[in-house]
């Protein structure tokens, strides 16, 4: 048993070093009505890059992050993200595949009951860290967000800039080594964004792997980073230091 | 599951209660309506059954046996029975599963009752001996008085037997009267059954509405269905437990107010209509309603979160 695990640890490895550490082949999802939401997108993103995913509403960017969070499956094509196949995860494993993975939304997504230590130390509870082990790092990784003194405030009580800092910290907290941003900027002020993007880039630089939804064209114009955009389901562009690409 | 977890599981299932304030009072109230109707029902139809019971118990049927004193013209070999038969007998009719108690009634002590009754305190004047001599009875008692007509049919199969003694009216009503307390009973647990549902499903809903996003970001951040689950299930048990106290409190007291003001008022009626005692009642209604508000509360914390694990 423990040899056949480590087989397929390796076989991930392998995998996630030959091909990377998101891997879509043709995939594509229709849901019961109307056109297919994604139609054949093939996509490689290596581990440690920093990736912005741009598109108009309905180009099938939700639709994207939906699949590599394991909340949809895909249609048809495989999406194979840190070595595992999407299509055979069982639902008990999907909360262990979670893990792995920190998530920002837009619209930050945070426990509003309960204060900034609550909601970061959760992401640890829900794995089981023992709690001189959440002392620890509950402080450590808000200082890194420029958070420190803030950890007994309610969530409620925060501008928009902070509780998307709670949001990140809750996101790193578990070392994943993926991290999905869904529109980390699309409620903050220009000068909150740039201090987001700034701490994704931070992150990045640590060693994990940034995917970035978003429609903030200066952002993406500025950071020089790979850009995949998309357009009614399909890629239309997919460039190395790429720009943001101007429907018209 | 880690002692840590364990104790955050309990803590949450405590803090879950006082975070929703709302949601849970809502539930609470939703439950304790439910069980305090439920309860004053039973405590109604319980006094009910326990009075017809008791009248019950007090229908008895007369076996009479033939003698060398009795009427009959003639009587067939082994028809008159012996001491060791009709003891015998006695303990035959003691062995039917329809028989509360049976009493022998032998001549002299039929004689001690009948006498005065019929002929006044010097009853025994004129009568040098025994007129009922040889006429032994039983007097036998039913703890189902829908019985009565097999009992007495088995009765009067017996070649000894010579006459059963029974008011089949009293039988049919006291019969009939079980039957409509049965259905009856039955009637409006289906009424409040369907009412518990309702209200139930409705809170459920309100429920659904306050935890969705909750759960939606647990399971988003790994949260094992367990680990989600979990606080959710504690907290409906306590609220169950809670919606199964006040009721029960509001009704011990209730209860106890009402049959002092029963016995105390109608002091008449409480001589011949036994009530049953706040002990009685809540020996059963108790744990029937604490498990009644548990299952409850655990069956609608499950399903509340059930329905947004599939994140």
């Amino acid at each position: 048993m423990t040899r056949n695990k480590e087989f397929l640890r390796r076989k991930r490895e392998q995998m996630i070093e030959e091909k990377g550490i998101i891997v879509l082949d043709n995939v594509s999802k229709s849901y019961s009505t109307g056109a297919p939401a994604l139609n054949g997108i093939s996509l490689n993103i290596k581990r440690g890059e920093f990736v912005f995913i741009v598109g108009d509403s309905g180009s099938g960017k939700s639709t994207l992050i939906k699949l590599l969070l394991r909340e949809l499956t895909a249609t048809s094509g495989s999406v194979y993200v840190m070595g595992s196949d999407m299509a055979k995860l069982k639902h008990r494993q999907i909360p262990k595949y979670r893990r792995n993975l920190g998530v920002v939304f837009q619209d930050f997504r945070l426990l509003k009951d309960r204060n900034v230590y609550e909601n970061v130390a959760f992401a640890q509870r829900i794995i089981e860290t023992p709690v001189v082990e959440i002392r620890r790092n509950v402080p450590a990784i808000l200082a890194t967000v420029g958070l420190a003194g803030k950890y007994k405030a309610k969530t409620k009580q925060l501008s928009g800039g902070e509780q998307q800092r709670v949001a990140l910290a809750r996101a790193l907290v578990n070392n994943p080594s993926i991290l999905l941003a869904d529109e980390p900027t699309g409620n903050l002020d220009p000068k909150n964004s740039w201090e987001i993007m700034k701490l994704l880039e931070e992150i990045n630089e640590g060693g994990t792997t940034v995917v970035v939804v978003t429609h903030n064209r200066e952002i993406v114009n500025s950071m020089q980073k790979r850009v995949v955009t998309m357009k009614k389901g399909v890629i239309i562009s997919d460039e190395e230091k790429g720009g943001y690409i101007d429907e018209d | 599951m880690k002692i840590s977890t364990l104790f955050y599981t309990f803590r949450q299932g405590f803090v879950n209660i006082f975070r929703n304030k709302w949601y849970s009072l809502a539930s609470v109230a939703t439950i304790s309506a439910c069980l305090f109707l439920f309860g004053l029902f039973y405590a109604i139809v319980a006094n009910f059954q326990n009075m017809v019971k008791t009248a019950e118990e007090g229908v008895s049927v007369t076996v009479f046996f033939h003698s060398e004193a009795d009427s009959c013209a003639s009587h067939e070999e082994n028809e008159i029975p012996t001491d060791e038969r009709l003891d015998e007998i006695g303990q035959q009719i003691g062995a039917r599963m329809e028989v509360s108690d049976v009493r022998f009634i032998s001549d002299d002590e039929a004689w001690a009752t009948f006498g005065p009754d019929y002929f006044g305190e010097n009853y025994a004047e004129g009568f040098p001996e025994n007129p009922l001599e040889g006429e032994n009875t039983y007097e036998v008692y039913l703890s189902d008085v829908s019985m009565q007509d097999a009992l007495v049919t088995w009765l009067e199969s017996m070649p000894e037997v010579r006459k059963v003694n029974y008011s089949e009216l009293t039988a049919t009503t006291l019969s009939g009267v079980n039957l409509l307390i049965a259905y009856v009973s039955i009637g409006i647990i289906v009424i409040l059954l369907a009412v518990s549902i309702f209200l139930i499903s409705n809170t459920v809903a309100i429920g659904i509405s306050v935890r969705k996003e909750e759960i939606n970001i647990m399971k988003y951040i790994g949260a094992t269905d367990f680990f989600v689950r979990a606080p959710f299930v504690l907290e409906g048990i306590l609220i169950g437990v809670m919606g199964a106290g006040i009721p029960l409190l509001l009704i011990y007291s209730l209860y106890n107010y009402a049959l002092g003001y029963v016995i105390e008022r109608f002091a008449m009626l409480s001589s011949f209509l036994k009530f049953l005692t706040v002990d009685e009642i809540f020996r059963f209604l108790t744990p029937v309603s604490l498990f009644l508000g548990v299952g409850i509360g655990f069956l609608g914390s499950i399903s509340t979160v059930r329905k947004h694990l599939n994140v």
